[in-house]
């Protein structure tokens, strides 16, 4: 029995949300000073990430760039809750990330797709933690196979499947849960030129259309400034930001274009330095014994997007 | 013409959508020639000793006596209840083997205390030829079909625990973390995941602990006679029946060989192809 108190009161509780959102919408992912150091066996710390600041709008594709081992896919599993961080909190809608949740859904550099279900069950399977029924399960997975173009193949198995195709099923997984969020962590790079290339104009189609928040990893400039509205480039380790670019380029986006080519030229200029620094580094051995994580400006409520920040030791 | 060169060509997106067709490995028809060749010789050379009376048939019966024998025993129907009587049991103890085996290997390849506590014992007893179990399992069973089955279970049970807790081990970590992510929790994760994740390996356990069942069940038939196809061998010792012998050997090697190669070489291949962990031979 549902008594009409326990409706009003729903209703007020809508309005109330609807009211009290409309003034300040927190934005759909925020990380506040995020640092995070891993301990090796033998005692050394390693400052993997230096305190991350990044707010991102609803319906915005973030692409990150860096060095490799800069700590892009650490970042990327502390928001996805699937590691935690040292210092600093991430946001998802103004709520602490604590774990992982279907809310944020990752796509990781090789498709995981379990090899005993085929292409629909795969997609299925997490359907079923949403609680869908039977019926509804099978439409949405055929309807997202269909928007990554793999209709045909909804019977095959994973073995049966290209990289490229299996990373489209992955993406059509993905895309199925409905996520808040679409965490992606150098989803293409295994790929050949010509798969990536189309899967580019896929992804940036189907975001389009779908308008999800994305936040891509990379350490290919071109794909990042042919995906991105907003392009993080971070430090080598400890991984900082160091400069933020919003791209205007008119989309779909080409990732030959002159455009992209010369934007991404432009930022790889500024990424050299920090891969020499990191090349000098290995080669003095620079460990670091004495860098403690510091939670410098965790958690300031209230922050503006960083400026570009200067390298450290500058 | 120059012009038209020069301008840019429409890319038109390549299609990549196309079945990959695994070529079938070909069928070699003269391997299959020499076997069949070998067998027929072998056959050929034993009735021809037979028929020159190097030994007296109660050491060496020819093998036309010995089809003759699985002729008779297969129509007077005793063969086949012998054959019934030790599947019966087998199939007992193996399948609750089975369940059991993959309970204990899954608590064994998730929970870490297990692992060193139980894990270790599981290893040690399964130094112990099963059959080693027949007289203690008479004293807790009695003279009767359970201590038999008893037997069996023991002889597969260890096996299919330590090969499906080695499965759980060498799941893909990605493959846990990517089950997290798309809300598999529980016994979803168990059933959804872990198992199907570590159904190769379960696979190969099960095949080892059926050839150690298979072997237990024989031996213990032996030597606590009650029907089955190891009685019918004792049998034949009693009554200086070499044919008998011979036949019922013939049948244990053919049991175990359509089992072995067809059953479970058939589901091997078909677990592993689709898993992806078939490599191409050539
Ligand atoms: N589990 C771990 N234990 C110890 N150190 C780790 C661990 N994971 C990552 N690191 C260290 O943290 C740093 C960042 O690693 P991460 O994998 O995030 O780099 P990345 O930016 O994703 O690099 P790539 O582009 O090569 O994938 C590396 O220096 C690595 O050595
Ligand atoms: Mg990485």
């Amino acid at each position: 029995m549902i008594n009409k108190g326990v409706i009003a009161e729903l209703r007020d509780g809508v309005k109330k949300a609807v009211k009290g959102d409309r003034p300040a919408k927190p934005p759909k992912l925020h990380l506040r000073g995020i640092s995070k150091a891993f301990r090796s066996v033998n005692g050394d710390t390693t400052l993997a990430l230096q305190d991350i600041n990044v707010k991102i709008r609803e319906g915005e594709f973030v692409c990150i760039v860096g060095p490799s081992g800069c700590g892009k896919t650490t970042l990327l599993n502390i928001v996805a809750g699937l590691d935690r961080s040292g210092c600093g909190e991430v946001l998802c809608n103004g709520k602490r990330v604590k774990g992982p949740g279907m809310d944020r859904i990752v796509m990781f550099q090789e498709s995981v797709l379990f090899p005993w279900l085929n292409v629909r069950n795969n997609i299925e399977i997490g359907l079923k933690s949403r609680g869908l029924s039977k019926g509804a399960r099978r439409q949405k997975a055929l309807d997202f196979l269909k928007l990554v173009h793999l209709s045909k193949f909804a019977n095959a198995h994973p073995h049966e499947l290209s990289g490229g195709m299996k990373q489209r099923v992955a993406l059509a997984r993905s895309l199925a849960m409905e996520p808040e969020v679409l965490l992606m962590d150098e989803p293409f790079t295994a790929l050949d030129a010509q798969t990536r290339w189309i899967l580019h104009y896929e992804l940036q189609s189907i975001w389009e259309k779908t308008g999800k928040t994305i936040l891509f990893v990379t350490h290919n400039l071109r794909e990042a400034v042919c995906l991105a509205d907003r392009v993080i480039v971070l430090s080598s380790r400890p991984g900082r930001i160091k400069q933020e670019y919003h791209i205007d380029l008119p989309r779909p986006r080409d990732d030959s274009s002159v455009e992209v080519a010369a934007l991404a030229t432009e930022i790889m200029g500024i990424l050299r330095g920090e891969i020499e620094k990191v090349m000098k580094e290995e080669l003095d051995e620079g460990s670091c014994k004495e860098c403690d994580v510091k939670c410098v400006g965790a958690a300031t409520d209230g922050r503006k997007l960083p400026a570009p920040v200067s390298p450290h030791g500058k | 013409m120059e012009s038209e060169s020069l301008t840019v060509q429409k890319i038109t997106l390549p299609k990549k959508e196309q079945v990959v067709v695994h070529p079938r490995k070909p069928i070699h028809w003269k391997d299959y020639l020499v076997k069949f060749g070998f067998y027929v010789g072998v056959v050929g050379i034993w009735e021809l000793i037979a028929l020159f009376h190097v030994w007296p048939p109660y050491i060496l019966p020819s093998p036309v006596s010995v089809a003759q024998t699985l002729y008779y025993g297969f129509e007077d129907k005793s063969l086949l209840f012998g054959i019934g009587i030790s599947m019966e049991r087998l199939i007992i103890g193996y399948s609750i083997a089975i369940v059991l085996g993959v309970l204990l290997g899954l608590a064994l390849g998730r929970v870490r205390y297990l692992e060193q506590s139980v894990g270790s014992a599981v290893l040690g007893l399964q130094t112990l030829p099963s059959i080693t179990w027949l007289p203690a399992a008479i004293l807790w069973f009695g003279l009767n079909q359970a201590a038999i089955i008893f037997v069996v279970f023991m002889g597969s049970f260890l096996s299919i625990a330590i090969s499906t807790e080695a499965g759980v081990k060498h799941i893909p970590p990605l493959f846990i973390k990517n089950a997290g992510i798309l809300g598999i929790k529980g016994w979803r994760l168990y059933w959804e995941v872990i198992l199907p994740a570590s159904l190769p390996s379960i696979i190969t356990g099960m095949k080892l602990g059926w050839s150690f069942a298979w072997r237990s069940l024989m031996a213990g038939e032996m030597l606590f006679v009650n029907l089955g196809l190891g009685y019918l061998l004792q049998l034949g010792r009693d009554l200086n029946d070499m044919s008998l012998i011979f036949a019922v050997m013939v049948i244990i090697v053919a049991i175990g060989m359509i089992v072995d190669h067809l059953i479970f070489g058939l589901v091997e291949k078909a677990v592993k192809g689709r898993w992806g962990l078939l490599v191409e031979e050539h």
